[in-house]
């Protein structure tokens, strides 16, 4: 499983970065959390707000700070 | 508990701006300028004017739904709608100078094209709602209107000019695949988030209605009540707050704009220091003499214009320095069309957000839109400056 971290540096994609580290940690599984700086790559995905929470490819939120609760429950 | 202590900090750091012992320094100029200029602000607007407007700028940011409105900038959308869209939307979407880039590279790359995606990268930053309230309160409400106005009719003309020049490219350049839009679903209804923000935007222009220069008459009238009034909004956000959301939005939006105090106040504080040190406050002088100021954008000619507007274009400001800074260049003698000119080039452009844009238009395209911004933004200064009487 692969969770990244759309985002080009801003406060609010730090945040995201952390919580979905304090989810992954909670869980136990072993996840690999990955920041994506890169413009071209956030467009891939067709993200235009950021910071957007991707798992295995598919964006599950964009523009919003999930809390560690629920990236959890997308984890399971 | 870390916040926390950010927040005492910056309360502490806050109140002593407020109380800044200014007249006991020994030495005059420029030391004193600067500082006498971080207690002006702190004094006269940050309580009243930039508080409010965090909150203001919170609100936005967390309880309208940016989706709704970026539905409007998909590829198959409606190409009159995309450019009216994406000229407004910057005081929805661009709260934060790093949602811009994306959203300019999504709009250029998946949605709507080149054209509107130009026009939300040049309206975005200057018509952000922090901005638009700044602008007004500090250099006067016709720059700020000024601002505003400029920004939306220039960013329509230049994202059609640029969907004109590159035409072939954009008519071989296929779409790949459409944006992700997610959910649009509303919690209030318009009317309902439109009344809470016209309280919040009600409590801001009353709570900081300056003394008029007659005594009587209306202006005068609401002078006198103006706490009042102030406080009839508070308590109707209040209530607003209490029946129509829910808790953990209250807390979102708390946290939201606190996000947004804490990015922008260290920075602008800075900026103020800079512009003091540097300009001093208006009718004093600074580091730099007023006469170089005055000379070289000073008055409204062709060349005041365009070099104020290419300054702009190239410097960096941060979120809102920009106001401090044309604080002290108006104070030192600049006129109000290079000063227009510098606000329409400055925030839009930068030397880093210059190459971010390259990477993702290439260097062609991000030559021409250059240009562009300095060429409207020279004109609009000298308009603004005949408008305003400065020609001289």
């Amino acid at each position: 499983m692969k969770i990244e971290i759309l985002g080009i540096g801003c406060a609010k994609c730090k945040m995201l970065y952390e919580n979905a580290q304090a989810a992954v940690k909670e869980v136990g599984l072993d996840v690999e959390v990955i920041k994506v700086e890169d413009m071209g790559k956030i467009t891939d995905y067709g993200v235009m707000l950021t910071p957007a929470l991707v798992i295995d490819g598919e964006v599950k939120t964009s523009g919003k700070i999930p809390s560690a609760e629920e990236i959890k429950k997308w984890l399971e | 508990m870390k916040e926390k202590n950010k927040f005492l900090f910056m309360a502490t750091a806050l109140l002593a701006c407020f109380y800044l012992p200014v007249e006991l320094l020994p030495f005059r100029n420029p030391i004193f300028e600067a500082l006498a200029l971080v207690r002006w602000y702190a004094r006269e607007h940050v309580l009243l004017c930039l508080i409010p407007a965090f909150f203001i700028a919170g609100a936005i940011s967390v309880f309208i739904s940016q989706s709704a409105v970026i539905k409007y900038f998909g590829a198959k959308a409606n190409k009159f709608l995309a450019y009216s869209v994406a000229s407004i939307s910057g005081t929805i979407l661009a709260v934060c100078s790093c949602t811009v880039l994306p959203l300019f590279s999504g709009i250029y790359k998946r949605g709507a094209g080149l054209g509107p995606a130009t026009a939300f990268l040049y309206s975005g930053p200057a018509i952000n709602v922090l901005a638009v309230i700044m602008t007004a309160r500090i250099l006067g409400w016709q720059l700020g209107l000024a601002r505003a106005i400029g920004a939306i009719v220039f960013s329509v003309v230049i994202g059609l000019l640029m969907h004109v020049i590159f035409i072939k490219e954009e008519r071989a350049r296929q779409a790949t695949g459409d944006l992700v839009i997610g959910d649009t679903k509303e919690i209030r209804s318009l009317l309902q988030n439109g009344l809470y923000f016209a309280s919040m935007v009600g409590f801001l222009v009353f709570a900081n209605w300056t003394r008029p220069e007659e005594n009587t008459g209306l202006w005068a009238l609401i002078y006198s009540i103006k706490w009042y009034i102030s406080l009839g909004f508070i308590v109707l956000i209040i209530i607003m707050l209490i029946r129509w959301f829910k808790k953990d939005e209250v807390s979102n939006w708390t946290s939201a704009s606190w996000t947004f105090a804490k990015q922008i106040m260290p920075l602008l504080f800075a900026g103020v220091l800079v512009a003091g040190l540097l300009l001093g406050r208006p009718g004093q002088e600074g580091l730099i003499p007023s006469e170089i100021i005055a000379r070289a954008v000073g008055g409204n000619s062709f060349l005041a214009n365009f070099f104020a507007s290419i300054v702009g274009a190239f410097m960096y400001f941060a979120t809102l320095t920009e106001i401090p800074i044309l604080q002290g260049l108006i104070g030192a003698g600049m006129g109000k069309g290079p000063a227009l000119a510098l606000l329409l080039a400055g925030p839009a452009l930068s030397l880093p957000n210059m190459l971010i844009i390259r990477g993702v238009i290439g260097t062609k395209k991000t030559v021409v839109y250059v240009s562009l911004v300095v060429i409207m933004a020279t004109i609009s200064g000298i308009i603004f400056g005949v408008i305003t009487g400065g020609l001289k």
